[in-house]
């Protein structure tokens, strides 16, 4: 793993390699001393083109629990600077010796570009691309959904997948990164995944995607869901005509209460509310769904920092950083040196 | 074969016994075994301390440190998830720490425990104990209590198998075997 | 290859043993920017043939020199793009003898004035022919039509409008356009893509699109408009032209228009007969272009309507930008893709080596038929004797790898970077003058100073320059 840029193309065994490190890292946050040495020395940069204080300080905490040096750079998309910002910013922080570059961009595909250019040598991490990906987030949901899965199964998590699991993900699918990041991954860990839309919210070409699609949340949750993911209903998308008023999309794809008491009647008793955050209460999910005991809401805040954590530490470690072709190549050629004069097992 | 089946159980037979004869006993006594062969080499060294003084139960002793996120060759580890970290239920404050590991060589890998250990707590004393010390240090460490003393050249490789770890065809092998390096 | 025995100073080329459009081979005689002579052995017999420069060709292809109904040269305004020299350079290598360039520069080509500053430059260039097309409606705002007649009288003589790179949408303001060019003879070449259902679009509405997080461009968008705009124009009896048809569904329209006898042409570029919108999910900005890259399915549609003539015509749609401009995130990227030097290889690659086309269709389709278009009465012709001698050879057999450093154009975004392409255009002759020899760029023609026939028939006793 050289970026993590996408969960579409993650194996199997990477998703697992995350979730079960983040289960070690989240050992490190239960701990008196929450903070570890390992990327002492490194630079970690938080390159938003876009705001987003949760994901931000979420990546910001994982670096910092892992003592690496963070600079937040808020590069909130001028258009004057016509996209030139992009290339110009990378090879700014090149220069300055970045080591992984976190990238929240508006722009779909930004950090497959920061990563596929020689812009820029640094891990890339994707915190969230425009309306295509927001991988960290996929896998903190994940995380949680195993956390859960293996507890009913009373089986340990680490090394478990998610095969026979019913996730329901009900919203705003079109736009929604969150939605495509899970679906993706899900499918990797073996879950079996409906999304729930109206049809306006929905892409053309869903139809290829590994999951099944409805329009009907009241029978997706009768046909039985162990976990159920709301996604945030953008102010943007009520005055566009994809749906009629806030008032009838709550009703229908809306986690209401009435929603919330047939999951008792259905025989749901572990079924679990999720839901990425900020959330818009009394619009795609109501107050009381977001408080119940079934709402993971928090523990996914929580998880998000050991998912990056995660993800920082495998990115930056391992030998499967390969050497840049161009410059700054000598840091790495001493870096192998070392290697060879010491084995693996230097005890 | 330098170190049989048996030569290692007789080792760390007198091992166990030198921990408690410096311990004067088993009092406070917590075995950290370093992951992947250190910690079945003090699940081991627990038992045969049991046996020495019935009041113990091994079980109790027994915990395992893992170093991975303390190290300082970060870019040249395998990416792989670190081991969990396992302390037994009474902590390590105020304890004994016997720090277990199969070899010892450059002594990094202790460095990285005692800062490992540092974060979790405040040990009354830490000790070293290892099956094989082979020499090469690159830090002022030393073991406490060695089962071999093994003069090797830097070229060589050490490699201990054990049953817990390496079984192969389901007959375990208790070897130290030296591979030199082509 | 060709070898040339120089002879200078007569200006006379001996083209000994081409194969005329793929067929048997045959010697050509340019002389004084006509075609003196056309058959066999012509250096047997004699006199005429005396001084010419013999070019032995030998397995070469000898095609009309090609046309392009579509080709943005930037200029004026744009010159960090493109000039007038540098893209009709690029279309001399590629194969062309006149270009037909799109209105979308600054100013936009919407007053006489415009048009006739652009033949000039073109003229003053002197690689291709440089035919101006005028804006349908003033600063291809869609608003208020643009003064047609004055471009179509002026020096220019425009018979081809568009606003292309934005939609005519108006149905009313299409309607007039279509209906005010037939008092000239003109044609309405329109970019079909209604705008409501592209608005932010970024690619190809499908599964690609999907997965990739890009705004959809749906090809109903482009069909909804060709399929209006040909009943429009059955209706007030007017002449259309589809520029760059993308959709398969678009070709089923075209072909149910023709067939009801509808006035109506269609283009197609190099880049749609190949390339998929798969490529967008490198996010790589030079497949980014306007209509987007497509479906195989729609690739497969295009190579039939092309072949069974439902699309008349290849248009490049050469569309060059700074690098800063393809530098960038998708989203924030210019669309265009550069054509002029890929168009032959190109075509050749999809419709020749598929066997859908032979050379002779391939001049139809590059030639002729766009220059019927455009009405350019010595372009496009026959290769036979007294024909003005534009003329292009082609060696099939040759292969090369696609280096956009290496172009004429000023455009680095070729979306066939790194490809290997057959098919090289050995010579080009533009009124009889070779502004390609040996598959490098010779000497520009040089007309007559104060011509004022754009046809330039006038121009012929100044060709070449030495």
């Amino acid at each position: 793993m050289r970026h993590l840029l996408s969960t579409e193309d993650l194996s199997l065994s990477d998703a697992v390699r995350i979730l079960d490190t983040a289960e070690e890292m989240a050992a490190v946050g239960e701990r008196e001393v929450k903070k570890l040495p390992t990327l002492r020395g490194r630079t970690v940069v938080n390159l938003f083109f876009e705001d987003s204080t949760r994901t931000r300080i979420s990546f910001e905490a994982a670096a910092k629990r892992l003592s690496a040096d963070v600079i937040n750079f808020a590069a909130k998309g001028s258009s004057v600077s016509k996209g030139e910002s992009l290339k110009d910013t990378a090879q700014t922080l090149s220069a300055m010796g970045a080591d992984a570059v976190v990238i929240r961009h508006w722009a779909s595909g930004a950090p497959h570009r920061l990563a596929a250019t020689d812009w820029i040598d640094a891990a890339v991490i994707n915190a969230g691309d425009g309306t295509h990906e927001h991988p960290t987030q996929a896998l903190l949901d994940a995380f949680t959904m195993r956390r859960h899965w293996s507890k009913l199964a009373g089986t340990p998590s680490a090394g478990a997948d998610l095969t026979g699991m019913r996730v329901a993900i009900a919203g705003d699918v079109l736009h929604s990164r969150v939605a495509r990041s899970n679906v993706w991954l899900l499918r990797t860990l073996g879950a079996e995944v409906t999304l729930v839309a109206p049809p306006t919210l929905l892409p053309i070409g869903v139809e290829k995607w590994p999951c099944t699609v409805s329009y009907d949340l009241d029978e997706t949750l009768a046909k039985g869901v162990d976990a159920m993911m709301m996604l945030r209903v953008q102010g943007e998308r009520m005055n566009a005509s994809f749906f009629p008023t806030t008032r009838e999309y709550s009703r229908r794809w809306g986690f209401d209460d009435n929603r919330l008491r047939a999951l008792d009647g259905l025989g749901l008793k572990d079924t679990i509310i999720m839901h990425p955050g900020p959330m818009n209460r009394g619009l795609e999910i109501s107050s009381a769904a977001a408080d119940s005991p079934r709402s993971t809401v928090l523990a996914q805040v929580r998880n998000g920092v050991s998912i990056r954590m995660a993800a920082l530490y495998l990115l930056l470690s391992g030998d499967t950083r390969e050497p840049a072709a161009h410059a700054g190549t000598t840091r790495f050629h001493s870096a192998e040196n070392t290697s060879a004069h010491a084995p693996k097992e230097s005890h | 074969m330098v170190l049989s089946q048996a030569d290692i159980d007789r080792a760390l037979t007198r091992i166990a016994h030198e921990i408690l004869e410096s311990n004067k006993g088993s009092q406070d006594l917590v075995l950290l075994g370093i992951p992947r062969r250190g910690y079945p080499l003090a699940v081991r060294l627990a038992a045969k301390i049991a046996a020495a003084d019935p009041t113990v139960d091994p079980a109790a002793i027994v915990g395992q440190l893992d170093v991975t996120m303390f190290r300082d060759d970060l870019s040249h580890q395998a990416m792989r998830p670190p081991y969990p970290t396992q302390l037994p239920r009474t902590g390590i404050d105020n304890k004994v720490v016997v720090l277990i590991d199969d070899v010892l060589y450059s002594g990094r890998t202790i460095r990285a425990a005692l800062d490992a250990i540092i974060d979790l707590g405040r040990p009354r004393i830490v000790r070293l104990a290892v099956l094989i010390d082979r020499g090469h240090r690159e830090l002022p460490i030393r073991a406490d209590h060695v089962g071999k003393n093994l003069p090797t050249s830097s070229a060589e490789k050490v490699r201990v198998r054990l049953a817990e770890t390496d079984a192969v065809d389901g007959v375990p092998v208790n070897e130290v075997v030296i591979e030199a390096t082509a | 290859m060709a070898s040339q025995q120089q002879d200078a100073g007569t200006g006379a080329y001996l083209i000994r043993g081409a194969a005329i459009l793929g067929g048997a081979p045959e010697d050509l005689l340019i002389r004084d920017g006509i075609i003196a002579a056309r058959g066999q052995n012509l250096s047997a017999d004699g006199s005429g043939v005396r001084n010419a420069t013999v070019i032995e060709a030998a397995g070469l292809v000898a095609l009309p020199g090609m046309v392009d109904i579509h080709t943005h040269l930037r200029e004026p305004g744009r010159e960090d793009a493109e000039t007038v020299e540098t893209g009709t350079r690029a279309a001399a290598l590629g194969g062309y003898t006149a270009v037909h360039a799109m209105a979308n520069s600054t100013p936009v080509a919407d007053t006489a004035g415009v048009v006739e500053q652009v033949l000039t430059l073109g003229r003053t260039a002197g690689w291709v022919d440089v035919r101006p097309v005028g804006a349908v409606t003033v600063g291809l705002a869609g608003e208020q039509l643009a003064e047609l007649g004055a471009m179509a009288d002026s020096r220019a003589h425009v018979r081809v409008f568009s606003d292309d790179g934005i939609c005519v949408h108006d149905p009313v303001l299409m309607r007039r356009a279509l209906e005010y060019v037939k008092a000239f003879d003109g044609v309405v070449a329109q970019h079909a893509q209604e705008p409501r259902l592209t608005a932010g679009a970024q690619m190809n509405e499908g599964e690609v699109s999907a997965v990739l997080g890009l705004t959809g461009w749906p090809a109903v968008a482009e069909e909804s408009i060709i399929a209006r705009d040909v009943l429009l124009a059955q209706h007030v009896g007017s002449r259309l032209h589809v520029c760059h048809v993308s959709t398969a569904g678009s070709v089923e329209i075209i072909r149910w228009a023709k067939s009801r006898g509808v006035n109506v042409t269609a283009e197609v570029t190099p880049h749609h007969l190949w390339l998929t919108d798969e490529l967008a999910r490198s996010y790589d900005p030079v497949y980014k272009v306007n209509p987007p890259l497509r479906t195989d399915a729609d690739v497969q549609a295009l190579r039939a309507a092309l072949a069974d003539g439902t699309i008349d015509v290849v248009g490049t749609d050469h569309a060059p930008h700074p690098s800063e401009h393809k530098e960038c995130e998708w989203a924030q990227a210019a669309m265009g893709m550069t054509g002029l030097e890929t168009a032959l290889s190109v075509v050749q690659h999809t419709m020749i080596e598929t066997g859908l086309m032979g050379w002779a269709d391939f001049a139809r389709v590059t030639s002729t038929a766009p220059a019927a278009i455009g009405r350019l009465e010595d372009q496009g012709r026959p290769l036979d004797a007294g024909e003005p001698a534009n003329v292009t050879l082609v060696d099939p057999a040759a292969r090369w790898t696609v280096d956009p450093s290496k172009m004429a154009t000023m455009g680095r975004n070729s979306p066939f970077a790194g490809r290997e392409l057959p098919g090289k255009v050995v010579a080009t002759f533009f009124k009889g003058h070779p502004t390609v020899l040996d598959g490098k760029l010779n000497t520009p023609y040089r007309w007559l100073p104060e011509t004022s026939d754009p046809a330039g028939n006038t121009g012929t006793a100044a060709a070449g320059r030495s």
